[in-house]
């Protein structure tokens, strides 16, 4: 196992090999990579022919990023970067796995694409073992998706802009569809500083604390006509709403399914009754719906579930049944004679192969938007730890043992240069806003890093430092690099 | 999934059994309905074969094997209920029994103490002999570890080591009778490399080690385990997809365990997993 990790995390600790790059520079070390499989004559030639396009255009763009400027725009020393190299592209099988350190940059989708590009030099995609594999952080954050909770899909991934897909879906719903994508969550944000987006309906999420650069995205939530929160607490974004209802638990409270990483449908069922006045979902939903003048009656979970095996030719394939009787179907699962999918893409291996060729894409490093200057000569990037969960509204609630994750960590060098130590109040400032925090030192990170969690905006609201620059494609904040800096706070005065 | 396996064939009790190569002899007796007792022995963990009530006779072997690790043989004869088994299963039981607090071990160590008339008071009166007797350590919130009801199976350091964790919190430490389970250098808990995951006490077949919420209902006498309802879900946060089993009991859960045969974690959980259910109380 090969970590590749601006800290030096828990699972750096586990691995063979643990490479400290430089926040941001995710495409430079892949590109890097990439060269040196190539002038290892480690490329699996067979599968690139066969499989892939785009071979002779990326190996001319990435023959730049000799090893030697790879490590020194990574921060990586070049004998890591040659044996990751080595190490991936000689392996039987191997996989790379990514979370939201590749994905919160203004470069998400390119860095995605730079770690798809070694998986295609490779061939170490669509094999038993082998794979792409991003990591969900929550437990239905892929059911969300699959289920049609994007702006620009239907349920099943199926395209809005697809005229035959839409009369399918019209027909099946009575009613009509328009063509045109909706708002991902940031162009919401947007459209609420334009002033065309008056009234939202937040169902379960708390962007009042977890938005990038939060004190803009609670200006935008107090500027609407209308705000509806619907959820299990009274989260501060529940508390701007007009209206708030409560809801039931999906986990212990509700009947339903949810889907996880590995895109395996598994049933959640309701063990308690919700308490007061908290309601299923499903009810809440469909109330409204009568109210606008649709009667949707109030359909049971099984039979929502089986509304989208008929639309969703990826579930169709899933009875609720067959989920109660095997504990989890992975999709596509088309039909009920279908075991499922373990991994996708195995139609590259087909010869001649299934479908299209998949592409090399040529993607070039760009640093953080939020640079690093003599007035804020520190990066911050956040992150999870094991016991906490996002804003802390579900983890907050029991006492663990190993609660950390509210301070702002600092190499021992950066802390020793401010004359900090551990338990010291600090002013903390970006572009974006200044909080008050408690130093911690941790020696593992490296000189010019900053490392926080934000599950605890009651006592460090970290948002409110983030910065709000996302990739135009993906939509995601640049959560992993603000620059920021960080000023002692004279106890006494303060107190 | 794998290669098909040759069988192996052999007696059991006087029966010619066919199983596949690679199979222990408790595979075996349980793929033929012969019920037989363990206590160190778990699906979900390395045999470590160290509590022996699951010992059986094999023909020309000096002494008894221990079922859970010992693999199949050709043309093995093996006895599962002889008068040398009986005694020695009962034998163990009561050395166990006589210095352990049994109350809190699984039902079916119950039946098994019952089925062969264990009778722990024949090493001598409780009072005065060596036990392990010693206060519970209440350290924290989530953990109780009550040493008065360890059999040292190491059940819970192998799950805190290779089996599951992978984090070696604990391991055992003195000799002889004096042989406990230990953090390192004995720090309390919550100092220690433990990570709370909670998969030690999934594991815990005695009761040694109890999540705190069942150790303080059970002090206050509100434990109703008769009464409670389990019914499994997904866990809420993060998205491997682990299984819940939550214990309910007057509408409250009370308890989170997972299900050792499902393939997603084999019944191995996280702090959040186990413990982070208590959102759904407030």
């Amino acid at each position: 196992m090969w970590v590749v990790d601006p800290r030096r995390t828990t699972s750096a600790r586990f691995a063979d090999m643990w490479l400290g790059l430089n926040v941001g520079t995710d495409i430079a070390l892949a590109n890097g990579v990439a060269r040196e499989i190539i002038h290892a004559d480690l490329v699996n030639v067979e599968f690139v022919e066969n499989a892939t396009v785009g071979y002779e255009d990326f190996a001319s763009h990435v023959e730049p990023w000799t090893l030697d400027r790879t490590a020194e725009v990574t921060g990586v020393p070049a004998e890591a970067i040659r044996d990751l190299a080595r190490g991936y592209a000689g392996a039987a099988t191997a996989q790379l796995m990514w979370t939201l350190g590749i994905t919160e940059h203004h470069t998400a989708v390119d860095n995605v694409l730079a770690l798809c590009n070694l998986a295609l030099l490779t061939g170490h995609v669509g094999r038993w073992g082998s794979g792409l594999v991003p990591l969900r952080g929550q437990n239905n954050v892929q059911g969300g998706g699959d289920m049609g909770a994007l702006p620009n899909k239907l349920p099943g991934f199926q395209d809005v802009a697809d005229d035959d897909v839409r009369a399918r879906f019209e027909g099946e719903w009575g009613t009509t569809i328009p063509p045109e994508p909706g708002w991902h969550l940031t162009q919401m944000f947007e459209a609420m500083g334009r002033g065309d987006l008056r009234a939202v309906w937040v169902i379960g999420e708390n962007p009042a604390d977890s938005e990038a650069d939060v004190n803009h995205a609670r200006e935008m939530l107090g500027r609407l006509d209308h705000l509806v929160v619907q959820d299990v607490f009274m989260t501060r974004t529940a508390e701007m709403a007009d209206v708030v209802l409560p809801a039931a638990l999906g986990w212990a409270e509700s009947d339903g399914t949810v889907t996880s990483s590995e895109r395996r449908v598994q049933r959640t069922r309701a063990a308690v009754r919700p308490p007061g006045e908290a309601r299923q979902e499903i009810d809440v939903i469909a109330d409204v719906a009568e109210r606008m003048g649709s009667a949707w009656g109030r359909p049971t979970a099984e039979e929502l579930w089986d509304e989208l095996r008929s639309v969703s030719p990826m579930h169709g394939g899933m009875s609720w049944q067959r989920l109660e009787d095997v504990g989890g179907i992975q999709w596509p699962c088309p039909d009920e004679g279908h075991p499922g999918t373990p991994f996708l893409h195995g139609r590259l291996w087909e010869r001649p192969i299934g479908g299209r060729r998949a592409p090399f894409s040529c993607v070039d490093d760009h640093p953080p938007v939020d640079q690093l200057t003599d007035e804020f000569p520190l990066r911050l990037t956040t992150g999870r730890v094991l016991d906490s969960y996002n804003t802390g509204v579900q983890s907050g609630k029991f006492n663990s043992p190993i609660r950390s994750g509210d301070a702002l960590e600092l190499s021992a060098d950066d802390a020793g240069s401010l004359g900090l130590a551990r338990g010291d109040r600090v002013m903390v400032s970006s572009r974006r806003g200044s909080i008050e925090m408690t130093v911690a030192v941790d020696p593992d990170l490296p000189v010019g890093l900053a490392f926080t969690t934000f599950h605890f905006p009651e006592s460090a609201d970290v948002n409110q430092l983030t910065s709000d620059a996302w990739d135009t494609r993906s939509g995601t904040s640049e959560f992993k690099a603000a620059a920021i800096r960080v000023e002692k706070l004279d106890v006494a005065a303060g107190a | 999934m794998g290669e098909p396996r040759p069988l192996v064939q052999l007696t059991i009790d006087g029966n010619v059994v066919k199983v596949p190569e690679g199979l222990t002899i408790l595979d075996a007796c349980r793929r033929e309905d012969i019920d037989t007792p363990t206590l160190c022995w778990a699906s979900n963990l390395t045999p470590v074969n160290v509590c022996r009530v699951c010992v059986v006779e094999v023909e020309g072997s000096r002494v008894l094997v221990p079922s859970c690790s010992r693999l199949v043989e050709p043309g093995m004869v093996v006895s599962t209920d002889s008068e040398r088994v009986r005694t020695s299963r009962k034998m163990v039981y009561e050395l166990l029994a006589s210095s352990v607090e049994m109350d809190r071990a699984d039902t079916s160590v119950h039946a098994w103490m019952e089925h062969y008339g264990v009778r722990p008071e024949r090493m001598g009166d409780r009072d005065e002999i060596a036990t392990v007797a010693q206060p519970p350590k209440v350290q924290d919130d989530l953990y109780v570890r009550d040493y008065e009801r360890c059999i040292l199976c190491y059940k819970c350091v192998e799950a805190c080591g290779d089996d599951a964790q992978h984090t070696y919190a604990i391991a055992t430490a003195g000799r002889g009778f004096d042989a406990h389970i230990s953090t390192e250098s004995d720090v309390a808990l919550p100092d220690s490399a433990c990570v709370y995951c909670g998969n030690c006490i999934g594991v815990c077949p005695t009761g040694a080690l109890v999540f705190r919420a069942e150790f303080d209902m059970r002090a206050d006498g509100t434990w109703d385990e008769d009464s409670q309802q389990v019914t499994t879900t997904v866990c809420a946060f993060c998205g491997v997809g682990c299984n819940l089993e939550l214990h309910v009991q007057d509408n409250s859960i009370v308890k989170v365990t997972s299900p050792v045969d499902h393939s997603v974690t084999s019944g191995h959980l996280c702090i959040k997993g186990r413990f982070g259910w208590q959102h759904a109380q407030s």
